[in-house]
Order: structure tokens, then C-alpha cells, then sequence
């Protein structure tokens, strides 16, 4: 099957935002030359507050394959203690990368022959002015740090886009704020 | 300019810029985020248009009938159990011979329940005398919206634009929205060559007599079977209408091009697969893995359903060796339906290709790469033999 498609996984909590955020993503891919992308939700039967997750794909040309992500090249996480109840790592490529909105450094997760990169995005975002648990554009900034596919810019105007008038702006503050105090671990 | 959303909303947007009149719809998963957006257009003032509130789909389906036997440009949408619901409806809408749109959602049917995709519910519905049009991505959804109002008002039939429940309906991906100039140009206001006006007040569609009789005007006026001749002889003309309006679509906006059969490495291939919707683009991979072992296989998918494009199936796949026809749908106690008509379509030929049947994916049941490449590597074979029962894919007994 084609090697070409970055395959992401998008872990949160049914209402905090998790499709938002990788819609935004998926905006961003497209604007910076990836022609080919596509993100399906879970699909059926979503409950506020249990775990959901979203898949993200993308590529330089058409995807044609919208079957569900089975072996993702990175996760995305947009709450910590989600790693306690979900196994987010399932299907990870070798080499793989997980995200992680989490006061704690990147060494405090093991995961065996995959890079870790942690945000504590929750409170970034709260000193950025967002309400207390808004994280779904926060992690976008992490995910751009450590993913380094998508600039930051594109994102951040992608985050704008989507929240209209000076909501926008503070989002994609946030995510700014985020990639820079991103802390990406090594193998 | 290309935005990137869902499937449902690629299908609003459609509609939107077709500047349909009226649009009555009774929500059900997976179409309802579809009616959500055309009521907020409407709301918003972004659509000149009617949204009805009703409290079925029987009812939805009669007031669009009503609208449209009123002149007014009419669109409707619905999933699974609510189309079963306006089955009186369909057959009434396509015996009146109303330009209505309708997207069918595609999932599964209970009992027992099933939110997830198949195509049950289409298939189900086929001898209701729609058209049957089936897309494979958000473009062609928001393309066959356009195409189908374009087909319905030619020649006086109601049109389906059948796509994928949550595998196309909930997925996002971009998609080119056109100008609305080039929409117009495609697309001329809806000018209905016969109507109910309070000025002239007549009967439509009242008890016909088994034979011919002079009407009030003292003509000669068609009996229920010539009504049913004409309701099937224009469908069949319809499959060339479809042909001309796809090519005036491609002179417009560039893209399409295939009324019938849109194929993929099918030209020089010995083998090929056959199916609707979102799967013939999933295959396309599974050709391309197939293709790399030295396996001479392609994939084509079929855009309509009824009218069946037999004449074309049948110049298109007879010199074939094998066709391979993947199913999401099945009649109970005989094969997938799909497959029997294809193997009609392809009896006056002497020549002709041995077909099997997979069904797959019913009420949700995820479609493997794997599986569809194991089931394509096990049929692509000279000794393989047309089948008279399907073979089933991920069943789990």
C-alpha cells in the first residue's frame, strides 16, 4: 500500500475539541501542499467526556483509501491521564511519535522506540485567556513543534480561520505560545 | 476555491448553489448534519429558499411532491429507515414524474439497528422508477447534486445521489466550490413545463382506467400502462441525456467525464472489479499493490444504477476475462443485485467474462485492504468460474 500518506491519530475526550483541532490541522496540511487530506471522526455512537479519537491523514496527492488508520506515524493527546485509560500508542509505527498535553518532561513517558514531545497546553492556555480546559488548539502548536510538517504560521492562521474575530487571534496565540515551549524527546 | 469539509455539507452546499426552492427533510443519522446546514443556510438568509419542518419522512417526501407539482425547484434527504418510510412516496413522486433530488445517506436497515454504512436502503428501492446516482468522494457528491437536478428537470424524474454513510458523510476532505455564474450557466432556473396554478385549476394524477379513453377535451389519453411504458421508455433515455449532461459538466468545470463507469487501470486489464461508491476509490490501491505482483487487474465504478448502463457495461467488460463485483447490498435469498444485472447485462454477449460476487461491509463492518486484495488475488485466475451465490468478505462465523 502507498508509504506516502502521514497517517495521524488524534486522542481526546468526547466535547473537548479533539475533530476541531485536527480539522484545523487538516486545513493547515492543505494550504501548505499536501493536495491529499482526509480526517474521519469515530464514527456512531460519541459520549461527552469518554474517550474519542480522530484520524488524520495526509499526502502529497489524492487519498483514495478512507478505511481507518491502523498503524499511525503519530499520536496526538490532548489530555494526559487519557494515556491511564486508552491505549494510544496501539498500531504506532516504529520510530513514532506521541504528543502529549502534560506538565511532566517528555522523559517522564516511556514508550519503547518512540519519540515523546509534552506541552503543559492546559496551562499555557489559560494564561493565554482562553476558559479553563479549551487545550484543543494549544496541542496544535505541539503537534506543529514536534511533527515539524505544517509551519507554525499556516497553522496559526488556519486556528483563525476557524474561530472568527478576536477568539481567533487568542487560539492561535495560544498555539504560538505552545510550539515554543514544546519539549521534544529523542529515541 | 477548495474548502475542506464533510461529506453532508459538500452535499448542502450542492444544493445550495442548485438555488433549490424548497426543501423539506426529517432528520436520521448519517444524513441529519446534511439538513442541519441547509436549515442554518436558510436561516442565515444565505438561501432563497423554503426549509419545511415535518414530522416524518412520509411527509417529508409528500410535501416535497406537493412543491414540486407547484413548480418549485424541490430537494429532500434521508438514510436507511426513513427512505424505506417513503417508499408510497418514491413510487408516487416517480408515477407523477416530479424532478424532485433526494440524497440518500446510505446505511444500513434495521431491524436489527444499525447506524453504519451499507447500501441496503438504496438497492432496496430500486424498482421505485429514481434514478440512482452514486458518488465516490465530496466532489462528485457536490458535482451529482448539480448533475441531478440538471437530469431530473430534462426528463421529469425524480433522481437519487446516493454516497456513503459516515465514510463519505462524516469525513472531511477538499473539495472545489464553482462560481455561481458557471453553476447558472450549467444550470438554468427550473422551468417546469406543466404545473399546479390556482388560475387554472385541474386534476393530477386521478384514477386511470385499464384502457385509453377521450379525455374531457375529447383526445385520446394515455391508460395506466402506456403512463408506465413512458415512465420506463424516458428512463431508459435518460442514460443518454446523463451522457450529454456530463459532457456539457466537463466543458464547464473540468472535471468528470464518466455518465457510467468510471474506471481505473481498466484498459489493458484482464480483470476487473466492479462496484459503487466510496469502495471503487479504496480499491484503487488494492489495484496498484495487485498491479506490482503482476496481476492484471483494474477497478471500475458505477456512477448510476437505474437506469441500468447495461449496453455499456456489456461494451465495456465482454472481452474482459473475469469481473469481480463487490457488494454492499444483497437480495435475501438469491445475490447481491448488483451482480445478477451485471451478468444480464452481459448474457447477449458470446464472448463474455466470468463474474463472481463478494459481499461485504453490511451494517458497518470495516472493509480491509487486506481482505479486498486476498479476495481480488483468490478470483483473478483463468480457472475461476462465474458463481450463481456470493462469497462474503470479513465474515466472522
Amino acid at each position: 500500500m502507498r508509504d506516502d500518506i502521514i497517517e495521524t491519530r488524534w486522542h481526546g475526550r468526547g466535547g473537548q475539541g479533539a475533530i476541531t483541532a485536527a480539522k484545523i490541522v487538516a486545513e493547515a496540511a492543505f494550504r501548505s501542499g499536501y493536495s491529499g487530506v482526509v480526517m474521519a471522526p469515530t464514527f456512531g455512537t460519541e459520549r461527552r467526556g469518554a474517550p474519542v479519537f480522530t484520524s488524520l491523514k495526509f499526502a502529497k496527492s489524492k487519498i483514495y483509501d478512507l478505511s481507518p488508520i491502523t498503524t499511525p506515524d503519530m499520536v496526538i493527546v490532548l489530555d494526559h491521564l487519557l494515556l491511564e485509560e486508552v491505549d494510544v500508542a496501539a498500531g504506532l509505527k516504529p520510530g513514532g511519535l506521541v504528543v502529549v498535553n502534560s506538565p511532566k518532561p517528555p522523559e517522564a513517558y516511556r514508550y519503547e522506540g518512540m519519540r515523546v514531545a509534552t506541552a503543559d497546553v492546559t496551562n499555557i492556555a489559560l494564561s493565554g485567556g482562553l476558559p479553563a480546559g479549551i487545550v484543543n488548539t494549544g496541542i496544535i502548536g505541539a503537534f506543529g513543534k514536534a511533527a515539524g510538517l505544517i509551519p507554525i504560521d499556516i497553522l496559526c492562521t488556519a486556528i483563525e480561520t476557524e474561530f472568527a474575530g478576536k477568539n481567533g487571534k487568542k487560539n492561535a496565540e495560544v498555539a504560538r505560545t505552545t510550539f515554543e515551549n514544546t519539549r521534544v524527546g529523542g529515541l | 476555491m477548495h474548502i475542506i469539509e464533510s461529506g453532508n455539507v459538500a452535499a448542502a452546499f450542492g444544493v445550495k448553489m442548485a438555488e433549490a426552492a424548497v426543501i423539506a427533510a426529517y432528520p436520521i443519522t448519517p444524513q441529519t448534519p446534511l439538513t442541519e446546514k441547509l436549515s442554518e443556510l436558510v436561516d442565515a438568509g444565505e438561501m432563497d429558499a423554503q426549509y419545511i419542518p415535518v414530522e416524518s419522512e412520509h411527509s417529508a417526501l409528500a410535501v416535497c411532491i406537493a412543491a414540486s407539482s407547484a413548480g418549485s425547484r424541490t430537494f429532500t434527504a434521508t438514510s436507511a429507515n426513513g427512505l424505506l418510510y417513503m417508499n408510497e412516496q418514491l413510487h408516487w413522486a416517480a408515477g407523477a414524474r416530479l424532478p424532485i433530488v433526494m440524497c440518500v445517506v446510505n446505511r444500513g436497515i434495521g431491524a436489527p439497528w444499525t447506524v453504519w454504512n451499507d447500501h441496503q436502503d438504496a438497492i432496496s428501492q430500486r424498482d421505485t422508477g429514481w434514478i440512482q446516482l452514486y458518488a465516490c468522494d465530496h466532489q462528485q457528491i457536490f458535482d451529482t447534486v448539480l448533475k441531478a437536478f440538471r437530469l431530473a428537470e430534462t426528463v421529469s424524474i425524480p433522481v437519487m445521489v446516493c454516497y456513503d454513510g459516515y465514510i463519505l458523510s462524516h469525513t472531511y476532505m477538499p473539495f472545489a466550490l464553482p462560481d455561481m455564474e458557471a453553476v447558472r450557466k450549467f444550470l438554468p432556473p427550473f422551468a417546469p413545463a406543466y404545473f399546479l396554478d390556482p388560475a387554472r385549476p385541474k386534476n393530477l394524477n386521478t384514477v386511470t382506467l385499464p384502457d385509453i379513453r377521450p379525455d374531457i377535451r375529447g383526445e385520446t389519453a394515455p391508460g395506466y400502462m402506456e403512463i408506465r411504458h413512458n415512465l420506463h421508455t424516458d428512463m431508459r433515455k435518460s442514460l443518454d441525456v446523463l451522457s450529454d449532461i456530463e459532457k456539457e459538466f466537463k466543458d464547464i468545470f473540468g472535471r468528470g467525464g464518466y455518465p457510467f463507469i468510471e474506471p481505473y487501470r481498466v484498459s489493458d486489464a484482464d480483470y476487473v472489479a466492479v462496484c459503487m461508491g466510496s469502495l471503487s476509490y479504496h480499491l484503487r490501491d488494492v489495484i496498484d499493490t495487485l498491479r506490482a505482483e503482476g496481476i492484471s487487474v483494474g477497478v471500475a465504478g458505477l456512477r448510476v444504477y437505474r437506469p441500468f448502463p447495461d449496453r455499456a457495461i456489456a461494451d465495456a467488460f465482454s472481452h474482459k476475462k473475469g469481473l469481480i463485483v463487490f457488494e454492499k447490498a444483497l437480495s435475501y435469498g438469491n445475490q447481491g443485485a448488483l451482480f445478477a444485472d451485471i451478468k444480464s447485462a452481459l448474457y447477449a454477449k458470446t464472448d463474455r467474462p466470468f463474474v463472481r460476487n463478494y459481499i461485504l461491509g453490511l451494517g458497518g463492518r470495516e472493509i480491509k485492504t487486506t481482505e479486498l486484495a486476498d479476495a481480488l488475488r483468490n478470483s483473478c485466475k483463468p480457472s475461476s468460474a462465474t458463481t450463481d451465490r456470493p462469497e462474503w468478505i470479513g465474515l466472522k462465523m
